[in-house]
């Protein structure tokens, strides 16, 4: 009798401080997870993208790249408050370290969008024109030119631009174009934007968020023609350079 | 009654003495630098290269090039816009840039800028410039300062940088208004050692009220924008900035004088220490000043502090919660979000964990009577500095995009009001001010 007590009085507590004990067991550790909890918050768990469509997925970009995008909201090259204000207590070396931890994460990516039913034909055809052909007349490359032949990037600092949402790769074009994004001069990204209208950029956004990502999602390790002059670019300086 | 008229001519002839004694009393006094003697160099034979690396020291202690470096721009070439109450003060460009920099200038112009807050072309600066407290400087120091300065690349900022006269309100942008306050508020003076104290205290006075400029955030401004004396330490609300800066005296706010030398030192040389994390304006203070300071250097503003902070303790006064009771609805809201948000690193019973998260009971920054600092960092989450010591901080998220100013509100005071913590309820209104400040 006093045995069925304590056991009942036991499964008692274990019922209710079992969730309790349970929601606990999601220990501290210390790692470069714990310590960019600042960043998840928003980029989402493992930076796979937040929900909103906004704030662009980290996992598995060029660390090149994300460390050059952190230093540009410490230096005033790209403006979002809240990014400034958590980068700027931070040294190079923390930021080189952030970068190479979400670089490092390989997650499958979530199915593309499907393109509105109010996106016409045709700005889906100048889209894919655009990043994969570029527009001669218009002196403007193809996407494909540096941002890879599969358009998933190039090793170490030029980022993807599959797997990204609409709205995402809308503000970022249109802050090339107003001058509030910048990269390091020669400004390559700068330039080619100048040479296209708000409907061009719009068609390319819209059919790059809509393509599936290839079976292979890593960035490629090198450029595969080296860029023609005068096009060169200050924050990927590899792209210009002749790959050994 | 009537007067003659010859004595309405007395009246005014007395009155427009008086403007003229007045107006000569600001000339004279906003002219000292053209009839003090001025300081010479004692240290005459130190070579440039040793004044050099001694100057960079200085200019690090000072944070000087922190201010008067804009984002992503050249250091030191100005440009860093200051919102005041009465309008914007851009940095000057302190690089040896011939046209807008110092390049033209001696080290005498240098000094009557430190100490006497006067720009070479006889321009009296504004006092977003802490000419109060770099007044203190010596004439050897601020040589080297300025013989650091002349290594600097010559520099400009891509767009030029606005004038004081452009930037600021009027009326507070012309000349007069500057030498009226500078009347009013600001004395040259140099810093005179106490015998009866170490040397190490003497040190130490030397650099907080001078180089180190504590008091310039660290004490309340009054309407005219003007911070407290040099050696007021008793905290205060930055204005725009909305930070608060803690009583350094205070036994709640920041209690030096329980803590030991080391503790303090490893709080501005770490950016944190057992008790305490510098956070907002502090952080970047410590990230780019304070952890470069020689240790010594360190010790001796920590001596001097500590023992001003036991001899000035100002007494207790209890930050009570209030009486006003919150409604039970306020409180279970504030209990299941710390549940939901916070608990996963601060931990159930407000502790926190070692090295990485800092507790929350007992917590001096949690208890503070004005919540600003809270807010801002529930609002904008934030790291610590990387130093040395602390080169990869734990962060804290931003909940500015998905929490509502009543949520904060009653989290905050949830947290302030448990595990043994007693200070008053934050309110929605509170949240919602600090949010609307900072333009989100």
């Amino acid at each position: 009798m006093k045995f069925g007590k304590l056991a009942c009085l036991t499964a008692m507590v274990c019922v209710f401080y079992g969730p309790l004990a349970w929601s606990q067991g999601k220990s501290f550790k210390d790692d470069m997870a714990e310590r960019t909890r600042a960043c998840t918050a928003c980029h989402g768990e493992q930076g796979r993208a937040g929900p909103d469509g906004y704030y662009p997925r980290l996992a598995g970009k060029p660390a090149g790249y994300l460390f050059n995008q952190l230093k540009n909201f410490q230096e005033g090259k790209r403006h979002y408050t809240l990014m400034t204000r958590l980068v700027d207590p931070l040294s190079d070396a923390y930021l080189q370290e952030i970068a190479q931890h979400f670089a490092s994460l390989k997650l499958p990516y979530p199915a593309p969008a499907m393109p509105s039913e109010r996106v016409s034909v045709q700005v889906l055809k100048r889209g894919k024109q655009l990043a994969l052909e570029g527009d001669a007349a218009k002196d403007v490359p193809a996407c494909t030119a540096c941002h890879g032949a599969k358009l998933t990037g190039v090793q170490d600092h030029v980022p993807g631009l599959l797997g990204l949402p609409l709205d995402y790769l809308n503000a970022q074009l249109g802050a090339w174009q107003t001058h509030q994004r910048k990269a390091r001069q020669p400004d390559c990204m700068k330039e080619v934007v100048a040479k296209l209208q708000s409907e061009d950029l719009v068609a390319v956004a819209t059919w790059l968020s809509t393509q599936n990502m290839p079976s292979d999602t890593a960035p490629a390790s090198k450029v595969s023609t080296p860029l023609k002059a005068p096009w060169q670019c200050g924050s990927a300086p590899e792209l210009s350079k002749v790959q050994p | 009654m009537m007067f003659p008229p010859h004595f309405w001519r007395r009246v005014a002839w007395l009155w427009l003495t008086v403007a003229l004694l007045l107006v000569l009393a600001i000339l004279l006094d906003n002219h000292r630098d053209v009839w003090e003697s001025q300081a010479k160099p004692q240290n005459s034979n130190q070579t440039l290269a040793s004044q050099i690396i001694q100057g960079h020291t200085l200019l690090q202690m000072g944070n000087c090039l922190a201010c008067h470096t804009e984002r992503g721009q050249p250091v030191g070439a100005g440009g860093r816009a200051f919102e005041t109450p009465f309008g914007s003060v851009y940095s000057s460009n302190l690089t040896p840039h011939k046209a807008q920099g110092l390049g033209s200038w001696q080290a005498d112009d240098f000094w009557r800028a430190l100490h006497y807050g006067k720009s070479k072309d006889g321009r009296l600066l504004t006092p977003v410039f802490p000419y109060k407290h770099t007044t203190l400087i010596t004439r050897d120091d601020s040589d080297a300062m300025f013989a650091a300065l002349k290594t600097l690349a010559a520099e400009t900022t891509q767009t030029p940088v606005p004038k004081v006269s452009e930037s600021l309100d009027w009326p507070y942008n012309s000349g007069l208004a500057i030498a009226i306050w500078r009347s009013l508020f600001f004395s040259s003076g140099t810093y005179k050692p106490q015998d009866t104290k170490s040397n190490e205290w003497n040190r130490g006075a030397y650099l907080a009220q001078g180089l180190g400029h504590c008091a310039a955030c660290h004490s309340p401004r009054n309407a005219w924008g003007a911070s407290g004396e040099v050696n007021d330490f008793s905290g205060g609300l930055m204005p725009l900035v909305n930070w608060y800066a803690p009583s350094l005296m205070s036994a709640q706010e920041t209690g030096l004088a329980q803590q030991s030398i080391s503790e303090i030192t490893l709080l501005l040389k770490s950016g944190r220490n057992a008790t305490a994390v510098a956070s907002g304006p502090m952080a970047e203070v410590v990230k780019h000043s304070t952890q470069h300071w020689p240790e010594t250097d360190l010790q001796a503003v920590a001596t001097y502090l500590k023992e001003q902070a036991q001899t000035h303790s100002t007494s207790a006064i209890a930050n009570k919660p209030s009486s006003t009771k919150s409604s039970g609805n306020f409180l279970s809201l504030g209990a299941k979000i710390y549940e939901q948000q916070c608990e996963q690193c601060h931990q159930a019973q407000g502790q926190g964990v070692d090295n990485a998260y800092p507790a929350l009971a007992q917590n001096r920054a949690v208890l503070l009577s004005d919540p600003t600092n809270l807010v801002q960092a529930v609002l904008y989450g934030g790291y610590p500095a990387a130093t040395a010591h602390n080169p990869r901080p734990f962060g804290m998220p931003p909940f500015v995009l998905t929490l509502e100013d009543k949520e904060i509100a009653a989290v905050l005071t949830h947290l302030r009001t448990q595990w043994g913590n007693q200070a008053s309820e934050v309110t929605p209104l509170q949240v919602n001010r600090i949010r609307a400040l900072q333009g989100r």
